[in-house]
């Protein structure tokens, strides 16, 4: 490799460790020395707790409405309706380019009082819609890759000439293959989740990242601490991808802009 | 298939009210004012500095980005240096929002790391105009997942570029330079915008790392919008329809012009019959 | 003087040594084969004349200068690749017409040359085309016109043909050596396929393991191979272990065999006796001359004009082509003897590593 090879790399390796190593140092940070302090004051927060799980229910129910919703999908588009792929792909594609903060700002327009029944209104569940929508692209490419690598129609085929139904021949054929799939869209759907501000923010929820820009307002070494556990969930999710598909990287649609 | 319908709910008709709530008065009745309103006074500024941050954050990003994964991709780099920086760039791009603003504070911010580091050394940022609460403290901030997408985005494109076209123009009798400018750079050129006008949207739609950054008192379209919306009893919310539609509006031209300058790019990726 | 010299090539890569030793002259229009299993160091070797690689030792030499330290873009070689070697944003006239515009050639003289040579590979209707909208053979051929369009000193082809279909590949052969013979252009073609090296190449040398085995003109390596491994890996060759006898004889399972190529060797010397599968014979058992291997026939593999007929004969396993109505007389199952004329094996004497180079110059040289 050529000199500037090196520097480059090394330009990006600073870039991406400084932040995380000033944010480590801070969290520590306690007067003139170091202690988990900030980490204690965070886990004997109750709210921390509150919102934490909140998030966490959030993310679960949010992953599984999106596997129930595209595994058919992706499933029937590949097997019997390849027309409608172009539609599928632009529809999924879409939330990449649309900005949280416009749709959600269409959600409240549309779904306001006149339309939801209260109790749904004042739950945090009126987020989730939303967040499937965010998740789009990561678990349609996800699974569509997933689908792709396996021989769908023959899988289909032999599966029922053995006379297997279609639920069976989901359930126990297809799904199995495309698992790898399904877990690494499950795993970026939920590191979006637990770090989706906007959303929540403006429809005036308390999520996890609500409450860290909360604490960030008033409590600076407890916010690098939670920052620092922020940036561990993400680490998380993205490992848990690696470790199912063993495939690091391979595609594009590892990212999306749902936190920012 | 419920999925058309969940995305015909969740995503389309809410975009879609978007624009007849851009044109309507609270009481219902067709105006114009508010989509006028966009174009002028701080809304118009808003416009430009979202335009403006967005754009740098793109041109930069995306060079940064570029580089940096030529540099660890490329056929000439250690083994490990692939996969550690396709994971790296895999977890700071997805690393945004609230948290990232923190962790610049404790890099750059007024008692930092890196900005005591610089102090040590007499650089202090801050005696030069430099503050992270500001539009250049914004840039920087969003490079940090700017760059990453880039690595991330561009990755099966610098893979795609064969060795064989390398040595075959060596073999020719072209220089380093010359392989890159007939070859390299026509052949990367359209993947490079597409990845830019990623990197614009992602730097454009971003709301919660400006927000955390300054406290919403950057105007940027996001944060006017997040105002508007957001407990200001007094304002009008269809003025924050007029202005999301808006955002939509620069988005779909930048997708525009992704397709125009992608389509001229890539006259050989197009089959003739 | 030879025109193109590889001086005492060593290349290693690490732990690895791609190329022990490669030491060999070229003349002035020739079209030299390097032949070999993949690994055997022959792609390394080209890529060195190209000046891709740097050799760990040894020297490139052309016309007398020595090239060994000279960047590849300024050596004028002309290389075609395996495949995909075509600039894929550039049309069929514009990959011809790289190597002229770095040079800065002025447009009318391009042009004109561009024309010249498309036509040369017959593709002038597909010079606005891009590569993408060409087929594999079509690719090459543009390939071919780029490499030959710098007008290189030597022109260096790295197994253009593998990547075609069987058909386009005995056509485009053809084809290049054609064109070499026409321009007279020194010609370097490294390929593993002997079919391809021995049907277009002045001379072919075999490598194996990073060395040359032999080297020589295309009949003498297929009649006369230097040693078992050339003798393997050239076409099919029964193989037979057997030991001196008596002046011109040697002793295989106890049976005595007449080779004339055995003359001169020590009595009780362990050899290798080969013979090609059309010069062996087969007759059925009963009426056999008594020095003749015997055994069973196992199997018919029908190559078209000649059926090979397979057969057990004990230890050894033996190829022997016949005409479809002969080999139709001894059905599988049927008890055969073999022979052959005693001019028709030749003799390797069997060196400790029978990979290695030979220790004798084959017979009859």
């Amino acid at each position: 490799m050529t000199r500037s090879g090196w520097f480059w790399v090394a330009v990006g390796l600073l870039y991406f460790l400084l932040p995380l190593a000033a944010t480590a140092e801070f969290s520590f940070k306690d007067g003139d020395s170091y202690s988990f302090a900030a980490y204690r004051e965070i886990f004997d927060d109750p709210q921390f707790r509150d919102t934490f799980f909140l998030s966490l229910k959030l993310a679960i129910v949010t992953i599984i409405v999106a596997l129930l919703l595209f595994i058919p999908t992706v499933y029937w588009v590949h097997l019997r309706l390849p027309q409608f792929r172009p539609l599928v792909q632009f529809l999924c594609a879409l939330p990449f380019v649309v900005p949280p903060i416009v749709l959600i700002v269409g959600i409240l327009y549309v779904y306001n009082y006149q339309w939801v029944p209260g109790k749904y209104l004042g739950s945090p569940y009126y987020l989730v819609p939303g967040y499937v929508v965010l998740g789009f692209p990561f678990m349609f490419f996800a699974l569509d890759n997933a689908f792709r690598a396996i021989d769908v129609h023959t899988l289909t085929e032999a599966s029922q000439s053995l006379g297997a139904g279609w639920t069976r021949t989901l359930w126990k054929v297809i799904l199995p293959n495309i698992l790898t799939g399904a877990l690494a869209g499950a795993f970026l759907t939920f590191a979006l989740v637990m770090g989706e501000f906007t959303m929540a923010s403006l429809a005036l929820f308390n999520t996890f990242p609500t409450y860290i820009n909360y604490i960030g307002q008033t409590k600076a070494n407890p916010a690098a601490a939670l920052t620092i556990i922020s940036f561990g969930i993400t680490w998380l999710a993205l490992l848990g991808i690696l470790f199912v598909g063993r495939r690091p990287g391979r595609t594009a649609v590892q990212v999306g802009g749902g936190a920012r | 298939m419920p999925f058309l319908a969940w995305a015909a709910a969740f995503l389309l008709v809410p975009a879609g009210a978007l624009l007849i709530g851009a044109f309507r008065t609270q009481d219902g009745e067709f105006t114009t004012e508010f989509f006028k309103d966009i174009f002028k006074g701080s809304s118009l500024d808003a416009y430009v500095k979202s335009v403006e941050i967005s754009l740098i954050t793109a041109l930069l990003g995306g060079a940064l980005g570029f580089l940096i994964a030529y540099a660890a991709l490329s056929p000439g780099a250690p083994r490990l240096l692939r996969p550690a920086f396709l994971t790296f760039s895999g977890v700071a791009a997805n690393f945004g929002g609230v948290p990232l603003a923190f962790a610049f504070i404790s890099t750059l911010g007024t008692v930092g790391m890196a900005t005591r580091a610089l102090d040590a050394m007499g650089l202090n940022p801050y005696d030069h105009g430099f503050t992270l609460f500001g539009f250049w403290g914004l840039v920087v901030t969003y490079l940090y997942f700017q760059i990453p997408l880039m690595i991330i985005i561009i990755a099966p494109a610098i893979d795609g570029l064969k060795a064989e076209w390398r040595e075959a123009a060596s073999n020719l009798g072209a220089t380093s330079t010359q392989y890159w400018r007939y070859v390299g750079v026509p052949v990367l050129l359209p993947s490079i915008l597409g990845s830019m006008v990623l990197l614009f949207g992602g730097s454009f739609a971003a709301y919660a790392t400006a927000y955390a950054l300054t406290s919403g008192h950057i105007g940027l379209v996001p944060l006017k919008i997040g105002e508007l919306i957001n407990g200001n009893v007094l304002s009008d919310p269809h003025q924050a329809y007029a202005l999301a539609f808006g955002m939509v509006i620069v988005i779909a031209v930048a997708m525009a012009i992704y397709f125009v300058l992608d389509r001229r790019a890539s006259r050989w990726r197009r089959s003739v019959q | 003087m030879a025109y193109l010299e590889l001086e005492k090539l060593h290349k290693e890569f690490g732990d690895f040594t791609a190329i022990e030793e490669i030491d060999v002259s070229i003349q002035a229009g020739e079209f030299l084969s390097l032949l070999g299993p993949s690994g055997c160091g022959k792609t390394t070797a080209l890529r060195i004349v190209a000046g891709f690689e740097r050799p760990t030792s040894g020297r490139v030499v052309v016309e007398g200068k020595d090239l060994t330290n000279v960047p590849p873009n300024h050596r004028d070689m002309g290389m075609v690749f395996q495949a995909y070697s075509l600039f894929p944003n550039m049309t069929a006239e514009a990959n011809v017409e790289f190597g002229l515009r770095v040079r800065g050639q002025s447009g009318a003289e391009r042009r004109k040359r561009v024309e010249d040579l498309l036509e040369l590979v017959g593709l002038s209707a597909a010079a606005k085309r891009y590569p993408h909208q060409l087929s594999g053979g079509m690719q090459q051929r543009v390939a071919l016109a780029r490499a030959l369009a710098i007008e290189p000193r030597v022109l260096l082809l790295d197994e253009p043909l593998s990547a075609l279909d069987a058909k386009v590949r005995v056509q485009l052969r053809e084809e290049i050596r054609r064109l070499q013979t026409q321009l007279g252009i020194t010609t370097l073609y490294v390929t593993h396929d002997q079919e391809e090296a021995l049907s277009v190449s002045d001379r072919v040398a075999v490598l194996s393991q990073g060395q040359i085995e032999q080297i020589g003109a295309p009949a003498e390596i297929y009649n006369a191979p230097g040693t078992p491994f050339v003798a393997e890996f050239i076409g099919t060759m029964n193989r037979l272990e057997a030991t001196v006898a008596e002046e011109g004889q040697v002793q295989v399972n106890g049976m005595v065999l007449a080779v004339t190529d055995a003359r001169g060797l020590p009595r009780g010397e362990r050899v290798l006796v080969l013979i090609r599968p059309e010069i062996l014979d087969l007759q059925r058992a009963d009426g056999a001359a008594s020095s003749a291997l015997v055994g069973e026939v196992v199997a018919h593999i029908f190559l078209g004009a000649i059926t090979r007929v397979k057969v057990d004969a004990g230890e050894h396993e033996l190829s022997a082509d016949l005409p479809g109505h002969r080999a139709a007389e001894l059905p599988v199952g049927s008890q055969v003897a073999a022979s052959f004329p005693a001019d028709g094996g030749r003799v390797l004497a069997l060196s400790e590593q029978p990979e290695g180079p030979a220790e004798r110059a084959p017979a009859g040289q």
